[in-house]
């Protein structure tokens, strides 16, 4: 669609007049924000550089290195302006942020590694935490996984034991009988109380923990299930059975489809409640996984290795909601006005 | 098989309801609320037929007995001499809120027929004819939820028209429209009954509709219901709203409703 003399910056686009109204945005040319944040984060360097920590850390050097990388390249896109077109636009927008977050690493550098005003060992400076990633990744990496994969696993048999259960109970009301009781006496039990149970039940503590994380990710998926398929349009099948529709094709064509909104609102429910229980299984049973690793962590009083496991953690719990939300966005881009995550 | 069944157009002959002795009641907080009293009629095939009462009459619980949706509590349907067992696709129903499915395209709606009993591979063509028929073809791939409440209701047309129905069951489909896309849709839906030559039972509440589209208005009393009278309209179509025969006949509809005085 554009040339590539339309794409270029500034001054080729100033070279000819015709050029002037088929530029892609009227956004200024130099950006203003990005050349305050790239000052920001070069002063967070020279900061972290040229002040002597109070106490030895090993990594203050790459930790000014990696602030100069950062405020290099934003001074690149700044001055740089329409060079990399969309993406541009993108960091554009979180440009205040880059600058808030520069001023914030510079005041805790300075609170903790310069002036120590935070007690120690409580308090790690942002050289404590990169340590953390350069040193001990392997360690960290390996209790990534084993979460992940406890997770995962946990959480792929409890929601798809709730689904069945919550077409079942919602389609059928025999199953409903029987199951609702059920359903409403043990659902609200948090998965956790099973937890001393569920470890002498279960002949693994991995096995047993699956099981609970299964278990806590079932309840919300099961009742929203339920009430979803509960509440579809009685019209819908009143249209499907006219044309000749049998039971199979009204669960599975009509009831279900219907239903998807709220599954998907019981799946995150579900996604919530399983992250809770991942991390208390790991801590009291599997000798693996983040959990195990705050608590290892926290045992040897390394609180730097703490704050890395627990950004770690945020990072991966958001990312697996994020998943969930564009799955969702993309089965159910027939609605209207979804949440933007 | 399947080319020589496309090929041979499918005219198919209107079907012929008998209602005998008809009588139904609904369960209210334990009492019996009637809504039907013995209603008798009988359509030949091919005939378009309108049902005429005020709101709430039971007309509405009438069509959902003939599509076989529920039994009556009395009495007996005969559909081509047979009594009707439950619902079929020969009796297809348009609702008065389209009730399309949100998550399936217009394409996907109007194939629901087809696809419910599993022959939407052999038949895809008709799925596009239908949506021509009402106006759609451009609209194949959008979502219900970007259609106006004209669209969706052809939308909803189309579905029905699919399933090649020899009686067409309309339950106030043109209700919620505005008053612009409803002339025009009337005009559409009596032009797609002469073309395809199907039944069609009309439930409606609106007296000029009934008689710019129906060859007999049956005129119902207050719930429960009971058959007042039985007008015929002696009208070629396409019939036009200023004709004074068509003026003469909705005053003596109105007089059976008792609205006379308000005309």
């Amino acid at each position: 669609m554009f040339s590539a003399k339309q794409l270029q910056p500034a001054e080729a686009a100033n070279q000819s007049i015709s050029d002037e109204p088929l530029r892609p945005a009227a956004e200024p040319r130099v950006w203003t924000v990005g050349l305050l944040a790239a000052a920001a984060w070069l002063a967070a360097a020279a900061l972290t550089d040229r002040w002597p920590d109070a106490d030895d850390w090993e990594r203050t050097g790459l930790l000014a290195e990696l602030m100069a990388a950062i405020g290099v390249g934003l001074l690149l896109a700044a001055a740089a302006g329409g060079l990399f077109g969309a993406r541009l636009t993108r960091l554009r927008r979180i440009g205040p942020w880059l600058i808030a977050l520069a001023i914030v690493l510079a005041g805790w550098e300075v609170a903790t590694a310069k002036l120590q005003l935070l007690p120690r060992p409580f308090f790690a400076p942002p050289q404590g935490l990169l340590e953390v990633f350069t040193d001990d990744w392997a360690r960290l990496g390996d209790s990534v996984l084993h979460s992940l994969i406890l997770l995962i696993g946990g959480y792929v048999i409890g929601a798809a034991a709730g689904f069945t259960t919550g077409v079942l109970i919602g389609w059928s009301s025999a199953a409903g009988y029987w199951v609702h009781p059920v359903l409403r006496l043990v659902g609200p039990l948090p998965a956790t109380a099973w937890l001393p149970l569920a470890f002498f039940a279960f002949p693994t503590s991995g096995s047993a923990s699956t099981f609970l994380v299964a278990l806590a990710t079932a309840f919300p998926v099961t009742v929203l299930t339920w009430s979803g398929v509960a509440g579809v349009n009685r019209a819908y099948y009143d249209v499907a059975r006219t044309m000749g529709a049998g039971q199979r094709f009204l669960v599975l064509k009509v009831a279900i489809p219907a239903a998807m909104p709220s599954v998907f609102v019981g799946l995150f429910m579900g996604l919530g409640a399983s992250f809770s229980v991942l991390v208390v299984a790991e801590m009291m049973g599997v000798k693996a996984g983040l959990g195990w690793y705050l608590q290892w962590a926290q045992g040897w009083a390394a609180y730097g290795n703490m704050y890395a496991a627990l950004l770690v953690m945020a990072l991966m719990c958001s990312g697996l909601i994020t998943l969930l939300f564009r799955l969702r966005d993309r089965l159910l881009s027939w609605q209207k006005g979804l949440v933007q995550w | 098989m399947v080319a020589a069944a496309l090929a041979a157009p499918e005219t198919q002959a209107g079907t012929a309801l008998v209602i005998r002795d008809v009588s139904h009641e609904f369960d209210l907080h334990g009492r019996a609320l009637p809504v039907l009293d013995r209603i008798s009629l009988r359509t030949e095939p091919g005939e378009f037929v309108a049902l005429l009462g005020p709101s709430g009459c039971g007309k509405s619980t009438l069509l959902r007995l003939v599509a076989g949706l529920e039994a009556p509590r009395a009495g007996r349907i005969l559909v081509d001499g047979a009594p009707i067992a439950g619902p079929d696709p020969s009796r297809v129903v348009v609702f008065q809120d389209p009730t399309l499915y949100p998550w399936r395209t217009v394409w996907k709606n109007a194939a629901l027929g087809l696809e419910a009993r599993g022959t939407v591979r052999s038949q895809r063509d008709r799925v596009s004819e239908a949506l021509e028929m009402v106006g759609l073809s451009g609209f194949a791939r959008a979502y219900p939820h970007q259609l106006s409440g004209g669209m969706a209701q052809r939308a909803a047309l189309a579905r029905a028209l699919v399933n090649d129905p020899s009686l067409l069951l309309l339950d106030e489909p043109l209700g919620k429209l505005d008053s612009m896309t409803r002339i025009t849709m009337q005009a559409e839906i009596v032009r797609l009954w002469q073309r395809s030559g199907f039944s069609a039972l009309l439930v409606t509440h609106d007296v000029e509709e009934a008689l710019l589209m129906a060859s007999r208005v049956v005129v119902l009393s207050d719930r429960p219901a009971q058959i007042k009278a039985i007008v015929p309209v002696d009208l070629a179509y396409p019939r036009h709203r200023g004709d004074p025969r068509l003026a003469e006949l909705r005053r003596e509809v109105l007089g059976l409703l008792g609205l006379e005085a308000n005309w």
